[in-house]
């Protein structure tokens, strides 16, 4: 897990800003209205954008086309925002998603990324053994479902689009939407009824 | 969705066969590299282009940053590591400047 930042960190910090305010290329305002979008961003869009992609076979198709205009469409504020790929997990391919540069992660529609996608051992482990990482997760995968591991290096951030369990026909978008986790997002689990 | 007017054409077509360069800072002095290493020297094969992004190897120095073009390159994942389940795969950025054909 990241510890929090030091004193000496956090001088650096403001000094940082205080440089970029100096020479005009961010402003205060910027800053804290960026904080906004992310702080007003949360795993629920996520959950509703893939409870939609269920029930919605235009919206589906939309999210698969565009994510960026689908995020938007269900309320995520993508100005400025990197392009949004969407993987969908199928019954022989399970998607899992790492940053192994850093802790790239969608941030505009799932709010900050946890302590653990960003932790040293998430980054180095997902890449290298993720079927031991999806087990101390309690996820269990069918033996010929095939793990494909999206490193994020660069001008896309990806989602995950979970299967649909059964025991859910009939279910609202609403209601799909409530078992739909971050974690299942970011592929370390599977959605449970 | 994402390639601006003077996006170049890519180089490489779904389901090409390439190779990640072998290259280190090492061996070229200060310099940024957005290619993860474990797939430095690695056989892969394109999914698909993902459009042209600003260089963020020049980005990294404020130096003016031309689109390239960026793919999305899928590897087998035993022969990376040496273990692993054969089937599972790693599938990654890659700019077209660092692959090479296979």
């Amino acid at each position: 897990m990241a510890a929090p930042p030091s004193g000496a960190s956090l001088a650096l910090l403001d000094k940082l800003v205080a440089a970029l305010n100096a020479k005009g290329l961010v402003s205060e305002a910027e800053i804290t209205e960026r904080q906004a979008i992310t702080d007003r961003a949360s795993p629920e869009i996520g959950a509703r954008m893939v409870a939609r992609a269920w029930t919605d076979p235009d919206y589906y198709a939309l999210l698969m086309r565009d994510g960026k205009a689908a995020a938007e469409a269900m309320g995520a504020s993508m100005a400025g925002a990197p392009e949004l790929g969407v993987l969908e997990n199928t019954p022989s391919q399970h998607h899992l998603v790492v940053c192994t540069l850093c802790s790239c992660y969608p941030r505009a529609l799932l709010g900050y990324p946890p302590g653990w996608y960003k932790s040293f051992a998430y980054r180095s482990r997902a890449v290298r053994e993720p079927r031991a990482v999806l087990a101390e997760w309690g996820t269990q995968l069918a033996d010929d479902v095939e793990i494909r591991v999206v490193d994020s290096t660069a001008d896309y951030r990806w989602m995950v689009l979970p299967m649909r369990p059964k025991g859910t026909e009939g279910w609202s978008a609403e209601k799909l939407a409530s078992i739909i986790t971050r974690d299942a997002l970011v592929g370390v689990a599977v959605p449970r009824v | 969705m994402s390639a601006a007017p003077d996006s170049p054409a890519p180089r490489f077509a779904a389901g090409a066969q390439v190779r990640v360069k072998d290259d280190w800072p090492e061996t070229r002095g200060p310099c940024h590299i957005r290619t993860p290493y474990y797939v430095r020297g690695r056989l892969g094969r394109v999914v698909r282009p993902l459009g042209a992004f600003p260089n963020p190897e020049d980005l990294a120095f404020a130096r003016p940053a031309p689109r390239r073009q960026l793919y999305h390159v899928l590897f087998e994942q035993p022969p990376i590591w040496n273990e692993g389940k054969a089937g599972d795969t790693v599938m990654v950025e890659i700019f077209e400047h660092w692959l090479e054909e296979a």
